[in-house]
């Protein structure tokens, strides 16, 4: 090996990770950061789940057998509750690794197998509203900065007010009552039509599951069971989106570029697609994560009147029987849910815009 | 009367747009109501003396409850419970959190760090998991409710706040002062807070309607404001089980959608009356 040829590997192996590092660095800082919010977010339901003022023992253990002080000392071991609190959050840390959420009070089941059991339904609800959302939302905001200060503006943000403004629970027990109840429009409660059933499950999400075994009529009616709830579930996300996407386009509509395109006269078409929509897709980007982050919010209100067998149902019983593992368990996973979407939400954002990764 | 349209036209041009009278009427009819509320009640919102689940009509305007109370009363007294609760959850969460983000920014290093990923991990979560987790660890009241949307409400207004100071503290003129021997209570009192209240109060009139709608969600799951006393949350949970009666969810829910609706209203105005450096220190915090 000549002492020149050292250098020149090493200059070439630098300057090919330079290349990559801005993006690698980025992945990594963002994966880093959600695995330690990830870690913040078991901390934060086992600190809330210690709180809880009342005897753990004296909730489990039936009155005699809290006399008997050799099967309460028993019971406490067993359960970890003679250790410090440190050692009793290393133990829950290390179930949590296996997958052990703790016992439902009011199931009687693993919290993990119950939630196991509920989050295909409410990703498959919160999944169709989410892309209504986009949709309505993005094409109703354009439309508005498009139009701006013209009625159709005017009619779009005092309508994205409303939106924002309605109690979601109160605006699905009103959608039940109108269009079920009274209209008999949709479908009631529930995912599919009882006389059907569910069919095999594969991803969970039933439309998908029927449309795989080709049992349309099953297909049919999960499908219209999932039309109600996602659009009320909807409504805010898509009211957020409309009023984002408005300011985004707005301010991309006054730059230079768009007006250079406009200069050389490109068809509107291609100004609005290429130049607009394309600069304004990063802060859409963002609010989409944060929007997702309210449609979960809004299953637990939404679920409960439709009765749609979701975590948010889950969390709903949970919270009026104040089962606690079992919203914990709700916290924990659809903390997680969250965080990952934020983090593609991010990646999505640097692979998009690359002056994010540089920062 | 000439002096009134004078007064109306010296008015900023903003506020004399309809979306800010119409959300400035209704703001200022609740507030209203929830003084007068004795007055304008015509029953006793507790008692249990009129037939029950009566559909609207004369007697009884809005109809009655499964236990034969008058829902019109109870929406009138249900003001005077959401309407200081909502106040005094925003002041606290502009005081907890406005104070936690300048200390984070005026001084920097472990408790910016500190303070600022406690901020995160409350983003880690959606809004309502989050409350809700909280409140249920506490055991089910209307105070505590409070409590728990405050853990989830202080984090934005410390991101603001942070940015606020971080953005003067190097400034000359707080330098200066801190020469001239400003203790930093001082400096933080004379020199900096000026510069954030502008911007954080705008965030926290924007902010009222979510924190109403937050408030109302933990009522409504049962995590807020017991069955006896009248909160629009729990009235429209107790017509989950008569959804058939449809006058016993839809006041309620009525009243808290007329009252984020004025907030927002009102919001949406002060947003666009701004100056564009109060602006931009609300878009930071996204939403």
């Amino acid at each position: 090996m000549s002492p020149t040829s050292v250098p020149s590997d090493v200059t070439a192996l630098r300057d090919r990770v330079r290349r990559l590092r801005p993006f690698a660095g980025f992945l990594a800082r963002r994966v880093l950061i959600a695995v330690l919010l990830a870690w913040g977010i078991t901390l934060v339901t086992f600190v809330l789940t210690n709180m809880v003022p009342g005897d753990p023992v004296a909730a489990n253990l039936g009155q005699r057998a809290l006399g008997d002080e050799t099967i309460v000392a028993q019971w406490r071991a067993e359960h970890g509750l003679d250790k410090s609190p440190p050692e009793q959050y290393l133990m829950h840390l290390q179930a949590l690794l296996h997958g052990d959420l703790g016992m439902s009070q009011q199931s009687h089941r693993p919290v993990g197998d119950d939630l196991a059991e509920f989050v295909p339904a409410t990703l498959e609800l919160a999944g169709v509203a989410i892309v209504v959302s986009l949709v309505l939302g993005v094409a109703f905001g354009m439309i508005a900065a498009l139009r701006r200060d013209r009625p159709a503006d005017h009619a779009l943000r005092m309508l994205s007010l409303i939106g924002i403004s309605v109690p979601t629970f109160w605006l699905a027990l009103l959608a039940f009552y109108v269009f079920f109840y009274r209209l008999q429009l949709t479908p009631g409660s529930g995912r599919v039509d009882p006389g059907l059933g569910a069919p095999e499950s594969v991803t969970g999400l039933h439309t998908v599951d029927a449309a795989l075994a080709g049992q349309w009529d099953v297909f049919a009616s999960a499908l219209g069971h999932l039309i109600l709830p996602a659009l009320v579930l909807s409504l805010y996300t898509i009211a957020l989106l409309t009023r984002f996407t408005r300011s985004a386009v707005l301010e991309v509509l006054g730059q230079d570029h768009v007006r250079a395109g406009r200069a050389k006269g490109l068809p509107r078409r291609v100004i609005l697609r290429s130049y607009v929509l394309r600069s304004a897709l990063v802060p859409i980007i963002t609010v989409a994560g944060l929007a997702f982050g309210s449609l979960l919010s809004g299953t637990v209100l939404v679920e409960a009147i439709f009765a749609w067998p979701g975590i948010g149902q889950y969390a709903y019983k949970s919270a009026t029987t104040l089962d606690l593992p079992a919203i914990m368990g709700v916290g924990l996973v659809v903390g997680i849910v969250y965080l990952v979407i934020n983090l593609i939400v991010d990646v999505l954002y640097g692979v998009i815009d690359p002056r994010v990764r540089l920062r | 009367m000439r002096r009134l349209p004078q007064a109306w036209r010296r008015l900023p041009e903003a506020w004399r747009r309809p979306l800010a009278v119409t959300g400035g009427i209704m703001a200022l009819a609740w507030v209203v109501i929830a003084l007068a509320a004795p007055l304008l009640a015509p029953h006793d919102p507790l008692a249990q003396d009129l037939p029950r689940l009566a559909g609207p009509g004369p007697g009884h305007w809005f109809g009655t409850d499964q236990l034969g109370r008058d829902i019109l009363s109870r929406v009138v007294y249900g003001a005077r419970v959401s309407l200081p609760l909502t106040l005094l959850l925003v002041a606290l969460s502009v005081l907890i959190g406005g104070l936690l983000g300048a200390i984070a920014g005026y001084f920097g290093r472990w408790a910016d760090e500190a303070i600022m990923r406690l901020a995160d991990l409350v983003f880690a979560f959606p809004t309502i998991i989050l409350a809700m987790v909280v409140a249920a660890a506490l055991g089910p009241s209307l105070g505590n409710a409070v409590l728990a949307v405050l853990v989830v409400a202080w984090a934005s207004y410390a991101r603001v706040s942070r940015g606020l100071v971080l953005a003067v503290r190097g400034q000359e003129y707080v330098l200066s002062g801190r020469l001239l021997g400003f203790s930093t209570w001082r400096s933080l009192r004379v020199d900096v807070l000026p510069n954030v209240t502008g911007p954080i109060l705008v965030l926290a009139t924007l902010d009222m309607g979510t924190a109403l709608l937050l408030l109302s969600g933990l009522s409504f799951l049962g995590l807020g404001a017991k069955p006896p006393s009248a909160e629009w949350g729990a009235m429209v949970a107790s017509g989950v089980e008569v959804f058939d009666s449809w006058w016993v969810a839809t006041f309620p829910g009525l009243a808290i959608l007329t009252v984020v609706l004025a907030f927002n209203f009102l919001g949406d105005t002060l947003r666009d009356a701004l100056d564009p450096r109060t602006a931009r220190a609300i878009k930071e915090r996204a939403l």
